[in-house]
C-alpha cells in the first residue's frame, strides 16, 4: 500500500443510464463532495478506494474526520489506497428505508464490509448481485464502483466468485 | 441569555469535565449527597396538535410546574435549571412552511421564533416562568435526560446550585420519521453520504449487532418476545406513558413475531414510537431533601461512556467491551456491585440492545450471550429479577426518561400498579441511550455508608 495523491476529476453529469439493472438495485442519491471527503469521492471516480490515514500513528480511520481520532493530529492525515478486498462482517435487510430514491427497491441488503487492509475499517454495501437475505457472512468481497444519481461513483462490493 | 438572579448569563453546554468518563476515578465525591425529590410529567401526544399549550414549550412548563409541586418547594427557592435544548424526535419545521405565529406569540419569545416549537432554550423557559425568580445557574446537558441528570447532579454536588430543575422535552410533527429533508432529495453532501447512501434506518446498526449476537451465541429473534411483552405490560401500568394514555394495547409473542421488519432482524416492535412529551425532576442536596415532601432518592453515582466506535457502526466486540467498561465505572463510583441492584432500568429504544446493557452490568450474574435465555424466565415486576420495570421506550413511547422516573418512583414506593413486589427497591441503575456512548446513574433509598 502507498499514500497517493488523488487528482481532481470532473464529476460526470447525471444520466439515468447509470442505473444498475443487472441486480435490481435502485439508484443511490447523488453525492456532492465536500472539503473533508473530496479525495475519497475523487478517487472513487477513478475506480480507486482510498481511506484516510494518520501518518503519525499509521492508523486508518473511516468515516473521514478533521483530526486523527487516536493522536488528535490535524496535520498528519493523508489518503491511502486500499487493496479493494474485504470480508462480510454481517448484514441487515432494509424494509423501511428513509431515503426516497431507494424505497421502490425494498427490501434490500445492507452488509457491513470489513477491509482486509484493516478489519477495523467498515464500509456499507448493497452487495449487488447477491439475493436478498441470502448473504454469505464471512465471505470475501471485492470493491466495484457504481454511479449514483448525479454520476458520482461510490464504492460497492461484490462477493468474490466461488465464495458462495 | 438566560435571566439569572436578576441579571443575565449565557447558557452553554456543560463542559466535558462534568461527566465521569474514565475508569479509576474511585467513589463519586458527591455520592449520596444529591437527591431527587420531585417528578413532573406532561401529557403525551403522538404529534403536536398546533395549540400553544401542547407545543413543546407549553408542555415543558407544565412538567416543570408539576415537578416543583410534587417536591413541595417554593418556586422562588429553585436556583438551578439544567436541560437539553434539542427536542426533535427526527421532525424539523419544513422549509417554507409558514411559522405557527399564534403559538409563538402565545408566549414570551426569544430571538428564534421556533424556540418553544422545535427547540427549547433556557431563555425561553425563564422568559415564561415568572415564578422562577431565584435561578442562578443554568446549563445544557445536551443529548437526553441522562446527560442533564449528570450535569445537574454534579452541579448540586459542586455547590453551583442547591435546588435544581432537570428538564427534557420532545416535539414531534406530522410526517414520517426522518423521511423528509435531505432524505427526500436527489443528492447529499459527501460527509453524510459516507453513511447515508445505503438507506439504513436508525435501527440498522443495532440490527447488525443483534444479528452478530445471535450468530455468535446461537440465539434467535423470537427469543426477544418475552422482553417485548413484559415491556409493554409494564408500560401500560405507567399512567404517564403514551401507550397507557392513548393506546392501551398489549403485545403478544404472536404479535411480535408477525410484525413487519424495519431492518431485519429489527422489526416494528423493536423500535420505539416518537411522541411529544416532557419530564422534569427536582434535585436538591441530601440535607435539604430530608425536609421536603417526598422521600429522597439519593444519587450514588453518575458515569458516562464517550467511546467512539472505530468505524461506521460498533461491532459486537466493541459493544461488549464498552458495556463491561461502563459497568465497572458505574459500580466503582457508587461503591456497589451487581449484587446490590434491586432492579435495572437500562435503555431499550431499540429493544435489541437492552441485553447488551444488562449483560455488561452482569445483572443477576448474567454473562455475555445469556440475556435472551434470561428473558425466558420470570422478568416481571412481581418476580425476583425485574427487567425494565418502567416498560421503557417500548412500553411508553420514546422519551429516554421513563427509566429514570421509574427508578425514583419505585424506590419511593409510589410506582402504583407498576411497583415491584418481588424485590425490595433499594438500589437501581438507569441510563443510556446507546450501549456504546451513554450516561448512567445509580439511585438509592439511602445515601450509602
Amino acid at each position: 500500500m502507498q499514500c497517493v495523491a488523488v487528482d481532481p476529476i470532473t464529476v460526470v453529469a447525471f444520466n439515468a443510464s447509470f442505473r444498475l439493472e443487472d441486480n435490481g438495485e435502485g439508484m443511490k442519491q447523488g453525492v456532492d463532495p465536500d472539503d473533508l471527503t473530496r479525495p475519497f469521492w475523487e478517487a472513487a471516480n477513478l475506480d480507486r478506494l482510498v481511506i484516510q490515514n494518520c501518518t503519525r500513528c499509521d492508523r486508518l480511520q473511516h468515516p473521514p474526520a478533521r483530526t486523527c481520532h487516536q493522536c488528535g493530529s490535524d496535520g498528519a492525515l493523508a489518503w491511502k489506497e486500499m487493496s479493494g478486498r474485504g470480508r462480510i462482517y454481517n448484514y441487515g435487510v432494509v424494509h423501511d428505508c428513509p431515503i426516497r430514491l431507494l424505497q421502490e427497491d425494498q427490501p434490500f441488503n445492507v452488509a457491513v464490509i470489513m477491509l482486509n487492509d484493516d478489519p477495523g475499517i467498515q464500509m456499507y454495501s448493497h452487495l449487488p448481485g447477491t439475493p436478498v437475505d441470502d448473504i454469505p457472512i464471512g465471505a470475501d468481497v471485492e470493491v466495484v464502483f457504481e454511479a449514483t444519481a448525479n454520476g458520482q461513483k461510490v464504492p460497492e462490493w461484490r462477493v468474490v466468485a466461488g465464495e458462495r | 441569555m438566560a435571566r439569572c438572579g436578576g441579571g443575565a448569563v449565557s447558557t452553554s453546554p456543560a463542559p466535558a469535565s462534568v461527566y465521569r468518563v474514565k475508569e479509576g476515578l474511585g467513589l463519586w465525591e458527591h455520592r449520596g449527597k444529591v437527591a431527587a425529590v420531585g417528578i413532573g410529567h406532561s401529557p403525551t401526544f403522538r404529534r403536536w396538535d398546533g395549540t400553544p399549550e401542547n407545543s413543546v414549550g407549553g408542555i415543558s412548563l407544565e412538567a416543570l410546574r408539576r415537578a416543583i409541586d410534587d417536591a413541595g418547594v417554593n418556586p422562588a427557592d429553585v436556583d438551578g435549571l439544567v436541560m437539553d435544548p434539542s427536542t426533535t424526535t427526527g421532525a424539523f419545521w419544513p422549509r417554507g412552511k409558514p411559522l405557527p405565529w399564534d403559538s409563538i406569540n402565545a408566549y414570551n419569545r426569544t430571538d428564534d421564533p421556533l424556540d418553544g416549537i422545535t427547540g427549547l432554550s433556557a431563555d425561553w423557559i425563564l422568559a415564561n416562568s415568572a415564578e422562577l425568580t431565584g435561578i442562578e445557574f443554568t446549563s445544557y446537558g445536551v443529548g437526553c435526560m441522562s446527560n442533564a441528570i449528570c450535569v445537574a447532579a454534579q452541579a448540586i454536588g459542586d455547590g453551583r446550585a442547591h435546588t435544581c430543575l432537570v428538564l427534557k422535552s420532545w416535539h414531534n410533527l406530522e410526517g414520517r420519521y426522518y423521511q423528509g429533508g435531505a432524505n427526500a432529495g436527489n443528492a447529499i453532501p459527501g460527509s453524510s453520504a459516507i453513511r447515508s447512501l445505503w438507506g439504513t434506518p436508525a435501527c440498522f446498526g443495532t440490527a447488525v449487532q443483534f444479528a452478530e449476537y445471535c450468530r455468535k451465541y446461537g440465539k434467535t429473534h423470537d427469543m426477544m418476545a418475552p422482553f417485548i411483552e413484559n415491556s409493554r405490560q409494564n408500560g401500560l401500568k405507567f399512567p404517564e406513558g403514551y401507550w397507557a394514555q392513548h393506546r392501551p394495547e398489549e403485545i403478544t409473542p404472536e404479535d411480535y413475531e408477525a410484525a413487519r421488519w424495519i431492518a431485519k432482524p429489527a422489526n416494528l416492535f423493536d423500535n420505539d414510537l416518537p411522541i411529544m412529551v416532557s419530564a422534569a425532576y427536582l434535585f436538591t442536596t441530601a440535607d435539604r431533601a430530608r425536609h421536603l415532601k417526598q422521600q429522597p432518592v439519593y444519587i450514588l453515582n453518575h458515569a458516562t461512556s464517550r467511546t467512539r466506535p472505530r468505524s461506521l457502526t460498533p461491532t459486537l466486540d466493541e459493544v461488549e467491551a464498552d458495556t463491561a467498561r461502563t459497568a465497572r465505572k458505574i459500580y466503582e463510583g457508587a461503591g456497589i456491585t451487581a449484587n446490590d441492584l434491586s432492579f435495572e432500568n437500562m435503555y431499550d429504544g431499540f429493544a435489541l440492545f437492552h441485553q447488551f446493557h444488562i449483560e455488561g452490568l452482569g445483572y443477576r450474574g448474567l454473562k455475555f450471550g445469556e440475556a435472551l435465555d434470561f428473558y425466558q424466565t420470570d422478568i416481571s415486576i412481581s418476580g425476583p429479577n425485574p427487567v425494565s420495570p418502567s416498560g421503557g421506550n417500548i412500553g411508553c413511547g420514546r422519551s429516554r426518561f421513563w427509566m429514570h422516573t421509574d427508578c425514583i418512583q419505585q424506590i419511593q414506593q409510589r410506582a402504583g400498579a407498576r411497583q415491584v413486589t418481588g424485590v425490595k427497591p433499594e438500589i437501581a441503575v438507569s441510563g443510556g441511550p446507546m450501549p456504546v456512548g451513554g450516561n448512567y446513574m445509580v439511585w438509592s433509598a439511602t445515601p450509602g455508608s
